[in-house]
């Protein structure tokens, strides 16, 4: 029935305005791909492409030496191993704490839920600052320690509302109410009927923990001292933004090919850097917009 | 009568959910320590910091702090770095997302408008260290693709980032080019949520497409229009402080300081803690203000305003 509606003709100014819209819509896609594709198809080029600027759409001279260079960098690969550890470790936190503040707060009966949620979202609004969060960090010890990385931002108010308004809308009161008269402790509940029915918002909050782990930068900036520690982005940030081209692994090579090879690097290090994400983003597309979606109707 | 059975039932309600509470400590107790610790370690800017003497032992110096800011000579620039930059990315950047959305509701072809969402949502998942690789490599004025390109076509090559007068472009537009898709999302949410009824009497009326997008879409989309917009503004002071560190260089450092940078540099690379908590809490104070006085005339001219 649908589709008759939109066989009716439409008029020529209305055919226009769609050639025009459909006209940018084309031109947006073209500057949103273009980049991509370009440090994809210059990460697979061979080195002297890229330094003389011959890569326009695909790979030239299709070569993996940028690839074969990085994964014999010893500290791109503790990066990665520790962003690793960070993404595991922070989402699986991260989760549980939202988890276990949204739940209660979702419960209409739950006494100081309002004055709860305010204290919550006011963090939103005001903060005390840097410096005076680096001193409650500072005080409890965990300059210098992966902790730094974890803790201080493990839970997102954002999440939180997003948590809370999936829990309220699909745990009906009734289910709560025939569990207690049966005599489930509200601990019991949680996990057996709570946490079952709950696996799409959980989905949701793990990948963008995991998505904002793996990218965090800046309290690995300020927090770490020691270079073992340092997750990827900080890795990538001193190679490509700072210059300082892995040199341990190219000194024994000539100058100029030394030099075409840090520009390659560059590509694939951004490349590399991002595949986690790029693997998982189909899937995390659709959730991040039903999450998005559930939090706004809130909003 | 009915208060007191109120409050009874109260305690007792919480006496049978104590495990609720129980489960709800530990984040409550993230917030207090990493969220109002803080707030309350922000009488540092109050105050003249000796390390011996930890943030309370320290001796109150009243408003000297903030004074000392004011009539720094960097004062007025960082304002008008922070101020600049913001209503730039709010004046650019607000309406592309609403117009995007608009357009891509349009499009019936739906294989060609999932892509469409995919590509343009993509970027929005680049981190800001990537995101700034990328500025770097495309706009560096030797091999940069960008020079490269305009070398072809006999153009002489620019040095981006070693312009002041281009930083605050460059960071814009980079920025629109990451989260216009993201952003985009919630107006198509609003769209898909508009009562269908008002596109058939628009039908009957003969209303043209645009005609269309102009009387029922928009209004349709009011507000959520407006929500957003008050949270850009109560962000305004907000402006993404990594990026602009990360893109920062001695060069163009006259138009890219702004007040979040300079805490950092102030405050932790010199150790000037009570300074820099002063010229920070002072960002915070201004956007807060800035959230209230939107949200107010949101209340005043529309129906919609978050609070």
């Amino acid at each position: 029935m649908t589709t008759v509606t939109h066989k009716i003709k439409e008029s020529s100014g209305d055919r226009t305005f769609m050639i025009v819209v459909y006209a940018i819509l084309a031109v947006v896609l073209i500057v949103v791909l273009y980049p991509l594709i370009y440090i994809l198809s210059s990460s697979f080029s061979s080195p002297s492409a890229v330094s003389a600027g011959r890569v326009w759409l695909w790979p030239v001279d299709f070569s993996l030496r940028g690839y074969e260079t990085l994964f014999k960098n010893p500290q791109v690969l503790t990066g990665y191993g520790n962003s690793l550890f960070y993404t595991a470790s922070g989402t699986i936190i991260s989760v549980t704490l939202t988890v276990m503040m949204a739940y209660p707060l979702s419960r209409r009966s739950f006494f100081g839920r309002n004055a709860i949620m305010m204290i919550v979202t006011f963090t939103m609004l005001f903060s005390g600052g840097l410096i005076p969060t680096y001193m409650v960090v500072r005080e409890l010890g965990m300059i210098d320690t992966r902790w730094a990385l974890i803790i201080p931002n493990a839970v997102w108010v954002w999440q939180v509302i997003i948590a809370r308004s999936f829990f309220q809308s699909s745990i009906p009161d009734e289910l709560v109410e025939a569990s207690e008269i049966d005599g489930c402790s509200d601990l019991r509940f949680m996990g057996s009927v709570v946490i079952p029915l709950s696996k799409p918002i959980i989905a949701v909050l793990v990948l963008m923990y995991a998505v904002g782990q793996w990218n965090a930068y800046f309290d690995a900036l300020i927090y770490l001292k020691t270079a073992d520690k340092y997750p990827l982005q900080l890795i990538l940030r001193s190679i490509i933004i700072q210059n300082n081209s892995g040199n341990s692994v190219m000194d024994a090579m000539k100058q100029v090919e030394r030099q075409q090879l840090s520009e390659l690097l560059k590509y694939s290090l951004i490349v590399v850097a991002t595949l986690p994400v790029l693997i998982i983003y189909p899937f995390v597309q659709r959730h991040f917009v039903q999450g998005m979606l559930v939090g706004s109707v809130k909003g | 009568m009915e208060a007191t059975g109120k409050r009874l039932s109260t305690r007792k309600s919480i006496a049978r959910h104590w495990q609720l509470y129980l489960v709800i400590a530990p984040p409550l107790l993230f917030f207090l320590i990493f969220k109002y610790y803080p707030m309350l370690n922000a009488v540092l800017a109050f105050k003249d910091y000796y390390v011996t003497k930890g943030i309370w032992g320290s001796p109150w110096v009243g408003f000297k702090n903030f004074e000392l800011f004011f009539e720094n000579p960097m004062f007025w620039s960082l304002v008008k770095n922070t101020l600049l930059i913001s209503f730039y990315l709010l004046l650019a950047g607000f309406p592309i997302p609403i117009l995007l959305a608009l357009m891509l509701n349009e499009v019936r072809n739906r294989k060609f408008k999932r892509f469409m969402q995919l590509v343009t949502f993509a970027p929005y998942f680049i981190s800001t260290v990537v995101m700034v690789s990328i500025i770097m490599l495309f706009l560096a004025p030797r091999l940069g693709f960008v020079n490269v390109f305009m070398n072809h076509l006999g153009m002489d090559s620019i040095n981006f980032l070693g312009k002041p007068g281009m930083f605050s472009s460059i960071y814009v537009w980079s920025d629109i080019w990451q989260t216009a898709g993201y952003s985009a999302v919630i107006y198509l949410a609003a769209l898909s949520a508009v009562d269908p009824t008002l596109y058939e009497a628009a039908k009957v009326d003969g209303a043209s497409r645009f005609q269309k997008i102009w009387n029922v879409d928009l209004p349709g989309i009011l507000p959520t229009i407006t929500i957003i917009l008050i949270l850009n503004v109560g962000s305004v002071m907000a402006i993404g402080f990594e990026k602009i560190y990360l893109l920062q260089n001695n060069l163009n450092i006259a138009n890219s300081e702004i007040i979040a940078t300079y805490v950092y540099r102030v405050g932790l690379l010199n150790a000037n803690y009570s300074f820099a908590t002063a010229v920070g809490l002072f960002n915070s104070v201004i956007n807060l203000v800035l959230l209230f006085s939107i949200n107010a005339l949101a209340r005043r001219f529309s129906k919609s305003s978050i609070w």
